[in-house]
């Protein structure tokens, strides 16, 4: 007896972080969203653009604001099998950053590129 | 006496502290907090319209919201205070009023 | 509800879960694990002190199969396998498991 199995189809997610990391729960919201679809192997591209590119510094010390500091939980991606980061140097020069600054390994690449990788996605989520 | 402007908004992504800015006279007290903390940080592409700003008014940023965000307090702006949360009270105890841009 | 060891009681969920990672001890885990019928063994503290300090480095408790992986990693295939973890902890590792360790409910888990 064959068993029918529902083949799910891969698409591809883009989820697109545009706040910083403390003053909405925006970022944090998105993070949780990220780890638990993570369970239904999509072909997931995370992008941090405009201020969400905070989302991703190193030396993060929230104690004096009485906040979990999640920043940790972004190094976790990778055991997730959530592996394709993107950050557009515009951003980045914008806010006097550089890609040092950042506590995960990420692609940086042009605003222009990430324009043209947006435009392939299957489904794309912001906030 | 004079007024306290708060700003608790990234400049990235309104313009709360662009307009508060333009309308705070000389002498007046600027607080950056929150979000807005990014707008101290020398090196950004609001940092000239800051140290601009800084030279008439004295300008504020809350350490507790910088460190949180990471970012180093001794790369602040020339002329911007860090502070902590009692001064944050003792700004708005001396000030004529508080205009909180939102 | 709440656990009681060494003359202290903390606060934990409707579930059982700690509300304060923070006054988690070894005791403690001792008292959990009793509310959850299981013996602790050096097998059953090896998974949970892995819990700990997966919880350390990432500030989450890990969904089942990025464990599995993790540990696979670290502590090699067979203690990995989904027998020998529910052979420890019969009503699912990452619950009972993190329940144990302190942890919060696993991000993923329903």
């Amino acid at each position: 007896m064959e068993e029918e199995v529902e083949a799910g189809a891969v698409k591809k997610f883009m989820y697109v972080n545009r706040k910083q990391p403390y003053g909405t729960v925006y970022a944090l919201e998105v993070l949780e969203m990220v780890l638990i679809s993570a369970a239904f192997d999509q072909d997931v591209h995370l992008v941090f653009t405009d201020d969400g590119v905070l989302q991703l510094k190193k030396n993060m010390a929230t104690d004096g604001i009485g906040m979990k500091n999640f920043s940790k939980t972004y190094r976790a991606l990778e055991g997730y099998d959530i592996e394709k980061l993107y950050v557009d140097q515009e951003s980045l020069d914008e806010r006097g950053l550089t890609e040092d600054d950042l506590l995960v390994d990420v692609q940086v690449i042009s605003r222009a590129e990430m324009a043209d990788l947006m435009d392939q996605m299957d489904v794309v989520l912001t906030a | 006496m004079s007024l306290l402007h708060t700003v608790s908004k990234s400049p990235f992504e309104r313009t709360n502290l662009q307009s508060c800015l333009k309308l705070a006279k000389a002498g007046s007290s600027i607080l950056l907090y929150e979000d807005a903390v990014i707008g101290a940080m020398q090196g950004t592409a609001v940092a000239d319209l800051v140290a601009a700003a800084a030279k008439s008014c004295k300008l504020h940023v809350l350490g507790p919201d910088l460190a949180a965000r990471g970012l180093d307090a001794g790369k602040v702006i020339p002329g911007i205070a860090v502070v902590g949360y009692a001064d944050f009270v003792d700004l708005a105890e001396q000030a004529s009023a508080v205009q909180a841009w939102c | 509800m709440s656990y009681t060891a060494g003359g202290k009681t903390v606060e934990a969920d409707e579930e059982g879960y700690l509300t304060n990672i923070n006054e988690w001890n070894e005791d403690l885990a001792g008292e959990i694990a009793k509310a959850e019928q299981i013996n602790m063994t050096a097998e059953h503290w090896e998974v949970v002190n892995f819990l700990r300090e997966y919880y350390n480095e990432y500030q989450i408790a890990p969904a089942i199969r990025v464990l599995t992986k993790a540990i696979t990693k670290k502590l090699g295939a067979e203690k990995a396998s989904n027998k020998y973890l529910y052979e420890l902890f019969p009503y699912g590792p990452a619950k009972q498991a993190c329940k144990i360790a302190g942890l919060p409910k696993p991000t993923g888990c329903v």
